[in-house]
């Protein structure tokens, strides 16, 4: 009844039951599109998904382009990364691709989650599809801070020499561990060379594999919605959900247009802000790693200076390190600190938005600070947020089973 | 759901147009993806055109230059040389090199702006080797009656003092001459053709 | 709902741009160059100051001539004629003439290549210190944005020589407050300005000759995926007409 047409062709066309004889392309092309019912109210938050993944086809074909002109050596690399923006043809286009890529998609995955804490999509039953999200982010993390050494700049050189230096912290173990990390005395060749090895091979098969299961989970309970409420309790007499509609054709060519309006603020950048005034692509960067210069001000990027300013908030070296890894770990745990029989923001209660918004103050500001220079003021700033940031998981723990819900529709609102 | 009052010539029409608009728009960004794979301005560097001073070249030398990777023969033939071209003729594969691979002002029967200087690739048009030039006339372990001309130790292919290739070896065609011109009596350049021409 | 989200979304960037005067440039106040990377005319002139002034210690190794012939609407021979020196040919990079070994003789260090020096220092940056290079009281070079720069100061001659005036602040320190002219140049000092205005636009140009290219091709970029997504908006709604 969904879509009649799309079956029938496939059924007519020999060369279709030819295949789907040995291959279910159309039984599959039923199972995930047509015969998959999402919910009908999807909002503007609903388009990271499939962002997501563009920017992930994005990164993958631009980065295999720019694998072919890069070289990994601590002698070349900085060059080959020049010789990209000037001697090959097209090759600032394909690296401004990807320098761009990188940081939208941070901005899409921090979106994609925030879509997640209003709608309380990580909710039961969708716990695991949370948990491989994270993973996702976190594996995200690493290929990023990776490809930030690959142009071997000052940059990249000293936000190694930081990052993994974290892992000094670590009482016993820590400085034969980031020896090993490094593959020398300092940061070097060796070092560049293995995270090139992992930045364009293992990281990228691992975010794959990732994405597939973390899709396969969604699948098997279907989206949550914004109002939080499962369409599967409410079937007409084929089973059908009322409030579902299916994914193809309504949600593709959503989803097309949702890619247009995407694509034209990444095109935007790339043509005329790929700097972004030195967020995307850092000033310091453009001068060769040196060794014996540290620049004068080291910040990571900006989708890491949130965590790198609870590092810093803390006086501690250790204790810096440990809340900087709870910070994100914390986050895997969501699902279970939130209790509000409301799953969405809609019905959970004004005590929910106000703690989701200073969350979300919180976490930009400490981005903000993290790449500031560290005044006094700052320092004290940055522990109030920190404070904030850990505040919301811990709070909603309590407050989330005792607050007052609105009551819940029967079916979805528009 | 409701799909009565569905406009479906609309619906085939905007599902059209967007197809169409969004492969031309793939196409398009397809374009600077394979263009990275051209050379690049560094190769096209490295690959510029090689200036070749021929004044101390004797009759009967030759000397070999790089030009984009390849080796390029440059050899001053001897009166007695040219005359001995047309003789050879009738052993031919391509004597008047209708198939092989030259600029159209080097496939006269010198295969050279001016004839006293063969400018020729010297990689066997076989596999790639490179021919040695045997000038002398007579008798050769490979061929009895030897009239001069290029010789490829890998797999015997024999070739004429115009690069021309002789009938039952196995190189396909004559040796390629490359584009090249004169900037004045004493210089050659190779990578530039005349001017005019093609 | 829609709408909600949007105002969420318009709120949060309030907030970031409200809150973003965290990052403080250092080196003090910087003038503005005012360079327009496209006046191609000011491009040729500076680089033919960079050739004459810089690129006896500084190189720009990763820059073709050929590249600059084409991008400066300069004929190859224009360009082999008047910025070329020694055998360089025109595919080449500008390298320096300075030999590195010798160059940490005479000057104690390598002097910085120049071909990404304006996307790492800015514009204005370089503009400021190539009008503040002062005599000091040990009658050596001195820079205003660069204290005890170790490079000195080259155009001299054009510009003059610049003296220092002090002050002195509450705790005794003692900043560079002004510079004034103590010798004048070969040109007024409107004149220089100008002068360095074009060398910066080079330089500018230099750290990415593709930006000439890149913004006019983002336009029909954008164009055609206005196009796209308008296409696919209305393909959308016509499709969403079922649901209700």
């Amino acid at each position: 009844m969904a879509n009649p047409e799309n079956t029938q062709a496939a059924s007519d066309n020999k060369l279709m039951a030819w295949i789907d004889k040995r291959l279910p392309v159309t039984a599959l092309w039923n199972n995930v599109m047509t015969g998959y019912y999402a919910p009908k109210n999807f909002n503007f938050w609903y388009y990271l998904g499939s962002l997501a993944l563009l920017v992930l086809a994005i990164q993958i074909l631009s980065g295999i382009f720019l694998t072919m002109h890069y070289k990994p050596d601590a002698e070349l690399a900085f060059a080959s990364v020049e010789y990209i923006m000037r001697d090959v043809e097209w090759g600032w286009l394909v690296r401004y691709m990807h320098s761009t890529g990188a940081s939208f998609f941070f901005v899409v995955i921090y979106l994609h989650m925030f879509r997640a804490l209003l709608y309380g999509s990580h909710r039961e039953p969708r716990e695991l599809v949370w948990i491989l999200g994270m993973l996702i982010y976190v594996a995200l993390m690493a290929e990023a801070f990776m490809g930030y050494v690959l142009p071997w700049g000052q940059m990249s050189y000293w936000g190694a020499q930081v990052i993994i230096n974290l892992f000094g912290a670590i009482p016993g173990i820590g400085e034969p561990l980031t020896e090993w990390i490094r593959g020398d005395y300092f940061i070097s060749d060796a070092t560049l060379n293995r995270f090139f090895a992992l930045h364009v091979i293992a990281l990228p098969l691992a975010i794959l594999g990732l994405v597939m299961v973390h899709l396969v989970a969604l699948r098997e309970n279907g989206s949550n919605n914004p109002d939080g409420i499962e369409i599967k309790a409410n079937k007409d007499e084929n089973g059908i959900p009322k409030d579902g509609i299916p994914f193809h054709p309504y949600y593709t060519v959503k989803d097309i247009f949702g890619v247009g309006m995407f694509l034209m603020i990444f095109a935007f950048v790339i043509f005329f802000w790929p700097e972004a005034g030195g967020l995307f692509l850092e000033h310091d960067n453009f001068v060769p790693a040196d060794p014996l210069v540290t620049p004068e001000h080291i910040k990571p990027v900006w989708y890491f200076t949130p965590y790198y300013a609870i590092l810093k908030a803390v006086p501690d070296k250790l204790m810096g390190v440990i809340l900087m890894g709870i910070s994100v770990l914390i986050l895997f745990f969501v699902p279970w600190l939130d209790r509000s029989p409301a799953k969405s923001i809609r019905y959970k209660g004004a005590w929910y938005k106000i703690m989701l918004g200073l969350f979300v103050i919180a976490f930009l500001r400490l981005g903000m600070l993290g790449m500031a220079e560290g005044t006094p003021a700052q320092t004290i700033e940055m522990r109030v947020w920190t404070f904030v940031y850990f505040a919301f998981f811990i709070l909603m723990y309590f407050i989330s089973p005792r607050a007052k819900t609105k009551p819940l529709p029967e079916r979805v609102t528009h | 759901m409701p799909t009565d009052g569905v406009n479906k010539k609309r619906r085939r029409f905007l599902v059209a147009t967007t197809s169409v608009v969004g492969a031309v728009g793939a196409g398009f960004a397809a374009v600077p993806f394979i263009s990275t794979w051209k050379p690049s301005a560094k190769a096209k560097a490295v690959g510029a055109p090689v200036q070749v001073p021929i004044d101390g070249l004797e009759p009967g030398q030759i000397m070999k230059v790089q030009w984009r990777g390849q080796t390029i023969g440059v050899l001053r033939r001897t009166e007695g040389t040219l005359d001995m071209l047309d003789e050879v003729s009738d052993d031919l594969r391509d004597p008047a090199s209708l198939e092989s691979d030259q600029p159209e002002y080097a496939s006269n029967e010198a295969r050279a702006l001016r004839d006293e200087f063969l400018v020729v690739n010297m990689h066997c048009t076989h596999l790639g080797c490179i021919p040695q030039l045997i000038p002398e006339v007579g008798s050769q372990p490979f061929e009895e009656n030897w009239k001069g001309g290029f010789y490829c130790p890998c797999h015997k292919s024999k070739f004429d003092l115009a690069g021309r290739v002789y009938k039952g070896v196995p190189a396909p065609t004559n040796l390629k001459v490359p584009p090249y011109s004169y900037l004045d009596d004493d210089t050659l350049i190779i990578g530039v053709s005349p001017e005019g021409a093609v | 709902m829609k709408l909600k989200s949007f105002v969420v979304l318009l709120s949060l960037a309030a907030i970031i741009t409200a809150t973003a005067p965290t990052f403080a440039a250092g080196g003090g106040e910087l003038e503005h160059a005012n360079v327009n990377v496209r006046d191609t005319a000011a491009a040729q002139r500076g680089a033919q100051l960079f050739v004459n002034y810089c690129m006896a210690c500084h190189g720009a190794s990763y820059m073709r001539y050929g590249r600059l012939a084409a991008d400066l609407d300069l004929s190859e021979d224009t360009v082999m004629k008047n910025l070329v020196f020694g055998d360089a040919k025109i595919g080449d990079t500008m390298k320096t003439a300075m030999q590195p070994d010798d160059a940490v003789k005479w000057l104690g260090k390598v002097p910085p290549d120049l071909s990404v020096i304006a996307r790492s220092r800015g514009v204005d940056w370089l503009y400021t210190y190539m009008t503040t290079f002062y005599q000091d009281a040990s009658g050596g070079w001195n820079n205003k944005v660069l204290p005890n720069a170790s490079m000195p100061h080259v155009m001299w001659q054009l510009q003059g020589i610049q003296k220092p005036v002090y002050v002195t602040d509450e705790a005794g320190i003692e900043t560079v407050d002004e510079l004034v002219l103590h010798r004048a140049g070969l040109e007024t000092p409107e004149e220089y300005e100008e002068t360095v205005r074009d060398l910066v636009t080079f330089l500018a140009y230099l750290s990415e000759p593709a930006q000439l290219q890149r913004k006019s091709i983002g336009i029909w970029v954008l164009l055609f995926l206005a196009f796209f997504t308008m296409i696919a908006y209305l393909l959308k709604v016509e499709y969403w007409r079922d649901v209700h």
